[in-house]
């Protein structure tokens, strides 16, 4: 098997009649991490989104290990793991419910250990069965940080990851990534802060004029 | 096929933990039916007559009381995200929410309606009829009311934009549900009836799914 590789070429990209960016192509390897950087409206988000094929880019190409992704749209959805600037949780169930339910909308129920290990990844277990609704910003962010991990998937996407988080948080996510990427995983974050990962590559996004 | 019982399990589950935002739509069924007797007057060849008519309207009305939230939810919480980049069929997902609604809404008004068909005056033949129609037409409504839920993702005011696309879309439904209580007035079997409303059905299940994944795609951009 080749190894996990993400090439996107000549990627370009409409929104609301402005072209957020033109011809953008980068390689992402195995263990890699992709630091998205830019002004407010540079078009981080954007990206993530055409990369997880929510959005529509106008051309370009995205290929995985070589092949375009677009042709099988639900294998490359499996290999995701995505983070928003909406966590994708659900108030009325507790943390436990929602990672669980998270995990079976992806097709196949988790071993009881890895939640329990994504839990205890972000210092959750003592939170497992309050409803999410209770929590504050920052622990419903990291309840969306396990998710990701226990998702296995070979490819994160992450959109402002430390937002909300306290430093111990940020401590834990930066491990949780570190110990992602020498497992042979990729990563693109869209931030605009400094993720604090010394071997992040860094892509900066410019505003298209 | 496990992540569509997940998701069914998922909404069953949410609507478990807020049984209240069901509890108004079933009083809301009962409050309008009961309401047209006592309006009209205890005038019982009347009563029989517009009872079918109007058990359907507000059953009708009852399953859009609870649809504008059907993917609004998950689309302000995120988790619209997740359900796009599922690794299986929009299609199913959205399926998958109409059924729940179905389950939650349209199967507890095939139960209620009998017992409100009672106070009308129906007997015993026109209340067995009453809830097969309704059994066989309301996932119709689900389906439909789901299809405007998606379209109307986003806007503003959507639960009258809703109300105005799925409503002129339910007529057939409406027409054949009510008529079949009538064909037996005068003494036919009402079998057509509900072989067209089960068609309608069929209609609905073989194309809303699409249309639906296509508005929620949209709406995810």
């Amino acid at each position: 098997m080749a190894p996990p590789l993400l090439d996107v070429i000549d990627l370009a990209c409409r929104r609301g009649g402005r072209q957020v960016f033109d011809r953008l192509s980068f390689v992402v390897g195995a263990g890699e991490l992709l630091a998205l950087t830019g002004r407010n409206g540079s078009g981080k988000t954007t990206l993530l989104r055409a990369l997880a094929l929510l959005v529509r880019p106008d051309a370009g190409t995205i290929q995985w290990q070589g092949a375009e992704v677009r042709a099988e749209p639900e294998a490359w959805r499996g290999r995701l793991a995505w983070l928003g600037h909406l966590e994708g949780l659900k108030g009325d169930l507790s943390v436990r419910e929602n990672l669980l339910s998270a995990e079976r909308l992806r097709g196949g129920p988790p071993a009881d250990d890895r939640l329990d290990s994504a839990l205890l990844a972000f210092d959750l277990t003592s939170l497992a069965a309050r409803p999410v609704r209770t929590l504050s910003a920052g622990q419903r962010r990291r309840v969306a940080l396990a998710r990701v991990v226990l998702s296995q998937a070979p490819l994160w996407l992450l959109d402002e990851p430390l937002n909300a988080l306290d430093a111990p948080a940020q401590a834990a996510f930066r491990l949780a990534l570190q110990n992602h990427l020498a497992a042979g995983g990729l990563a693109v974050a869209a931030t605009h802060v400094d993720l604090g990962m010394p071997a992040a590559r860094a892509l900066e996004l410019d505003l298209v004029k | 096929m496990s992540g569509f019982t997940a998701l069914v399990a998922r909404d069953l589950h949410l609507v478990w933990r807020r049984p209240g935002d069901v509890a108004v739509v079933l009083a809301f069924f009962v409050v309008a039916t009961v309401l047209f007797p006592l309006g009209i007057g205890p005038e019982s060849n009347l009563l029989a007559r517009i009872a079918a008519g109007v058990l359907w309207c507000a059953a009708l009305f009852a399953s859009l009381l609870s649809l504008d939230r059907l993917f609004a939810s998950d689309y302000e919480d995120g988790t619209l995200d997740l359900l796009l980049l599922a690794p299986w069929p929009l299609e199913l997902a959205a399926l998958a929410k109409c059924l729940a609604h179905w389950i939650v809404t349209g199967l507890p008004l095939c139960v209620l309606a009998p017992f409100l068909g009672i106070a009308f005056g129906l007997d015993g033949p026109d209340l067995l009829a009453l809830a097969a129609t309704l059994l066989v037409g309301t996932p119709t409504l689900s389906l439909i009311g789901g299809l405007a839920a998606a379209l109307t993702l986003g806007a503003r005011r959507s639960g009258a934009l809703l109300a105005l696309l799925a409503l002129p879309l339910c007529v057939p439904t409406l027409i054949f549900g009510a008529g079949a209580i009538e064909t037996m007035a005068i003494g036919r079997n009402f079998t057509t009836h509900l072989a067209i409303l089960a068609a309608l059905a069929l209609v609905a299940l073989a194309t809303t799914p699409w249309a639906m994944a296509a508005a929620l795609r949209q709406a995810g951009e």
